[in-house]
């Protein structure tokens, strides 16, 4: 490199790749800023409240073997109170003798009061393409009603001492194929998937601002998704054997992320890209 | 049948500003299922909105519109109480009307 024209070609070398990095950072951020944007203009007229409205339509309908609505079902709060009542959940609820989520509350409301039997209530948990699904209109219109109200998730019972625990030692735990853990992804600031920002979930604003945005209208799907789903996918990434939808797994991870995101003020059904 | 569309109407100055979310697959024939058959087109074809009996918008959409579409559009006049009516056919033949208050 003794030759100076070498030198003078290397240090523009250094110089434009030194110019590629801030292009390439500075088109980060502003992508990042462009999702912000178009979830602001796509949250006028977010099709959750189509959920909504089919979910509020359902929960008064007379259904199954036993020919009754849903609006004895009892959320926590007490039979047919539906206000607020995603906020405290998962809970332990003396009736199931298990801590449940509003998924699992749901299934059992729909088996103890309305006859179905087990693989009826769950099956078509989440919706496809022509495969509307009842459990996430209800999702949506339960959660709706939690709109605006804090966060408030007890987790005293000892029962819900040990979900929480639980919960917590399975974000850490790492395993499959890839060795992952949840905290690979959600235990570190500003990380990214593609475009997508990560929150980090083991700091309270993080924890806030993910779990009281879920469920949520994914636009990419053109569905509704709820907190099952959101963990069953994340599962999928992790290439982890496949998260049993309302299994104690998945209401342990629900139970550890719902109570660290005590406080924030509840605002889903939220949309998402 | 097709899920109820929500409206929403407001009036805005001497305008009214008609907000609507559809229920609908708006599926684009382009695409096909995990056997490989191609998924058959179905999608809204003309949506109509009338205020007091009066067609203040049509339109003819095809697959390029969204699955469960939203609608914004203005049209001068309207008053509070007044109805908005929207109606769409899809390619199935399918309809569905709607109507909401101006609020």
């Amino acid at each position: 490199m003794s030759n100076p024209r070498w030198r003078a070609f290397a240090r523009i070398a250094v110089l434009s790749s030194s110019l590629a990095v801030a292009i390439v950072a500075l088109a980060q951020t502003s992508a990042v800023d462009e999702i912000a944007k178009y979830r602001a203009a796509l949250q006028d007229g977010n099709p959750a409240e189509l959920w909504e409205a089919r979910g509020a339509e359902l929960w008064k309908q007379p259904r199954g073997p036993n020919k009754v609505s849903l609006e004895k079902c009892d959320l926590g709060l007490g039979p047919g109170v539906v206000k607020g009542a995603y906020t405290q959940l998962p809970r332990y609820f003396a009736d199931a003798d298990r801590v449940m989520d509003l998924e699992t509350r749901l299934v059992w409301c729909m088996v103890k009061l309305q006859g179905f039997s087990e693989a009826d209530a769950v099956k078509n948990h989440f919706g496809g393409p022509g495969r509307k699904s009842d459990n996430e209109a209800f999702v949506a219109f339960v959660t709706s009603e939690s709109r605006g109200i804090p966060m408030n998730v007890a987790a005293t019972h000892p029962k819900e001492q040990e979900m929480y625990r639980l919960g917590e030692k399975m974000f850490f735990f790492r395993g499959g194929p890839y060795d992952f853990a949840c905290a690979s992804c959600h235990g570190v600031d500003n990380q990214r998937i593609r475009l997508q920002d990560l929150p980090n979930l083991t700091t309270k604003e993080g924890a806030q601002k993910a779990y009281s945005t879920w469920p949520a209208y994914r636009v990419s799907q053109g569905e509704l998704r709820t907190f099952q789903w959101r963990l069953n996918d994340c599962f999928r990434q992790q290439r982890f054997p496949e998260l049993k939808f309302t299994s104690d797994a998945s209401i342990a991870l629900t139970m550890f992320l719902a109570k660290n995101s005590n406080g924030a003020a509840y605002d889903a059904p939220a949309i998402k890209r | 049948m097709a899920d109820p569309m929500r409206i929403r109407a407001n009036v805005v100055g001497d305008t009214t500003e008609v907000k609507v979310l559809m229920s609908h697959e708006m599926e684009t024939g382009q695409r096909k299922d995990s056997a490989g058959k191609v998924i058959p087109a179905w999608h809204i074809q003309n949506v109509t909105a009338t205020y007091n009996g009066k067609t203040v918008l049509t339109a003819q959409w095809g697959p390029a519109v969204s699955k469960n579409p939203f609608l914004s559009f203005k049209f001068k006049g309207g008053a509070k109480g007044d109805k908005v009516q929207i109606s769409w056919v899809d390619n199935r033949g399918e309809k569905r009307t709607d109507e909401a208050t101006i609020a």
